[in-house]
């Protein structure tokens, strides 16, 4: 019975899903293939293909000059959200203090606060100190929204780490710092490459609290916003698929990491000292 | 063998480590009520007790895990709850190994002294010492995850011993292997401690692991101690009825003093104890076929009748009903029984205890 209905099922949940697939990803394939054609992005389906707008993309100084700066406010935020969000998470897995509750919930808000209100009052805060917006800002403020995915990360690998190990570590006569750095943060590697790939990811795609915060420099991001207010070419296009290109990879190796879904040698590779 | 433990109960024989009225309670929870214990140089002492009798935590505070809420520990003339276990000349061996996965076996046994910033050249050839002591040294550059139970076991105790503590904590160390290699590590344990001659306080639930392995034993009950004697005399002369039960088998004879008599249900014998009601312990090896008619002087005699026989190779274990009264008792094997009988056992082996 079931089985004889679930046949009828079948065929239409496989469309329907099979549809959804396509407006989702549709899109995406339409913009990697425009980029390889040679009359712009006008014309369906593209007749000649071409690498040229890669060319002239590889030769644009203004845009690279905004993905060093989108790599610059990465890396940054990656190190200050993971040192600021492994002290978060230190304290949320075994300090006990008045208000811990309220403290976890305050680290994880950024976590589900839209980007417009933190863009907003941060640059209302900067506005008040006086500070003037540059990429310092916008590494400011991605650094300490993100701290949140920080926290989040490495405090769930803290729960799974077992705590008997610091205590051998200081039974062994490693003193509390020690213990720390031999013991600690190597059994949190993973999680901090997780969080880390993730915060870089998340740190090179934005927009919106970039958009309050930024100066005169650029990040790819606005910048390729900004040139889209001048008209489209497969240029953008071309820089889009290379952007997809990376995070797929870097979200690929965040989610193995994660998952410990490495092979046996890798995993001892990224275990090592 | 016997000189060992003669030795290290020598009471001139000086002092490690000494508690004293030690307290410890987390929030409402009384865990240890007054403690007071010492541990001689040398000494295997064990610290055995059921589970969440208070055994564990009195460990974890000599190793300075937790902070006892009143008393002091003391060792080698130095108060050592003060101190923080970084600074302790104590190593601890953990229940579940706690090796350090992300190292290998060389770098988890040279763990202690690198910390300490010892010599490399000095490092090297005490690990190379400590694996070798543990028959480990093939192992040297795995990682722990490759290792079975009892290699991990192997490889605590030489992480431990390589820093040559003067106290060896060893937290139920062997409760994690199967029966086999348990009885083998035991050897192996007894072995090393008197190779060594590292004073060992060691946890178990295990009685006749405690038995086997202690000079002397602590029995831990509700966090107090219940008794602390060697393994034979606290196996000859349980204090109480508690610790006759947990140590060894035996039959509780409750009954009464009177006029120089004692009496159990049906079974009498002259006794000059104090009068009143009274709990004897009765080891059932102690319970004996009689063999001849006459009752010989300081022995007593009791008719009963065979309900069960459990046979067990060299001996066997009769259960016996003396009116009403169940009692074990334990004889060399000798082929199936049944009926009535006439038991004798002497007086001297009746032990009284308290409740």
């Amino acid at each position: 019975m079931s089985g004889h209905c679930r046949n009828r099922r079948g065929p239409l949940l496989l469309v329907y899903a099979a549809l959804v697939f396509v407006f989702i990803y549709l899109p995406v394939i339409v913009l990697i293939l425009y980029s390889f054609n040679r009359d712009g992005v006008g014309g369906f389906p593209p007749r000649h293909l071409t690498l040229a707008w890669y060319r002239q993309l590889f030769a644009d100084a203004p845009l690279w000059d905004a993905v060093a700066n989108s790599l610059k406010v990465a890396a940054g935020s990656v190190t200050l959200s993971l040192t600021l969000g492994l002290l978060a998470a230190l304290a949320l897995d075994r300090a006990s203090f008045p208000g811990k509750a309220l403290f976890r919930r305050l680290v994880l808000l950024p976590l589900i606060l839209p980007g417009i209100i933190t863009g907003l009052s941060l640059l209302m805060f900067f506005v008040f100190v006086g500070a003037q917006l540059s990429l310092f800002t916008v590494f400011l403020g991605h650094g300490t929204a993100l701290i949140s995915v920080a926290t989040t990360e490495l405090f769930a690998g803290l729960q799974k780490m077992d705590r008997a190990q610091e205590e051998a570590s200081l039974d062994l006569g490693a003193t509390p710092w020690q213990t720390f750095w031999r013991v600690t943060v190597p059994n949190l590697k993973l999680s901090l490459i997780a969080a880390g790939l993730l915060i870089f990811t998340l740190s090179m795609d934005e927009i919106a609290v970039t958009f309050f915060l930024t100066g005169r420099d650029n990040t790819l991001p606005l910048e390729i916003w900004g040139r889209l207010r001048r008209g489209i070419t497969p240029e953008i296009n071309a820089v889009s698929a290379l952007i997809l290109a990376v995070s797929v990879a870097l979200i690929v190796i965040w989610y193995r990491v994660r998952t410990r879904g490495l092979g046996a040698d890798a995993r001892e590779l990224l275990e090592r000292p | 063998m016997s000189s060992v433990a003669a030795n290290s109960l020598d009471p001139a024989s000086a002092v490690l480590l000494e508690v004293r009225g030690v307290a410890k309670r987390f929030g409402t929870r009384e865990v240890l009520r007054n403690i007071s214990l010492t541990i001689a140089e040398g000494e295997f002492l064990t610290l055995l007790g059921e589970s969440g009798s208070g055994k564990t935590t009195l460990l974890r505070l000599v190793a300075g895990f937790e902070e006892p809420t009143a008393g002091e520990i003391w060792m080698s003339g130095v108060r050592l709850d003060l101190l923080p276990p970084y600074q302790r000349r104590v190593n601890t061996v953990f229940q579940n190994y706690a090796l350090f996965p992300h190292l290998s076996v060389r770098e988890n046994v040279a763990y202690g002294l690198r910390v300490k910033k010892t010599a490399a050249t000095e490092i090297d050839g005490r690990v190379d010492e400590a694996l070798r002591m543990v028959k480990m040294q093939e192992f040297a550059a795995s990682r722990p995850s490759k290792l079975s139970g009892g290699q991990q076991q192997r490889v605590a105790l030489a992480r431990a011993l390589v820093n040559r503590p003067l106290l060896l904590l060893l937290d139920e160390p062997l409760s994690a292997l199967d029966a086999n290699l348990r009885k083998q590590m035991q050897s192996e344990l007894k072995a090393l401690q008197r190779e060594m001659g590292i004073t060992f306080l060691f946890v178990t639930h295990d009685q006749e692991e405690a038995m086997a392995l202690s000079d002397r034993i602590a029995l831990v009950r509700d966090g107090a101690l219940e008794q602390v004697a060697t393994a034979r005399e606290i196996y000859a002369h349980p204090a109480t009825a508690y610790t006759a039960r947990f140590i060894g088998q035996t039959n509780l004879l409750r009954g009464e003093i009177l006029d120089g008599m004692a009496r159990c249900g049906a079974i009498e014998w002259p006794s000059d104890d104090p009068g009143g009601a009274a709990i004897f312990s009765l080891r059932p090896e102690a319970i004996r076929l009689a063999s001849d008619a006459v009752a010989l002087p300081g022995t007593a005699r009791f008719r009963a009748a065979l309900q069960q026989q459990f046979f067990s190779g060299a001996s066997e274990l009769l259960e016996v009903n003396c009116s009403g009264q169940l009692l074990r008792v334990r004889i060399s094997a000798r082929g199936p029984l049944s009926g009535e009988h006439e038991f004798v056992f002497s007086t001297a082996d009746a032990v009284r205890v308290q409740e």
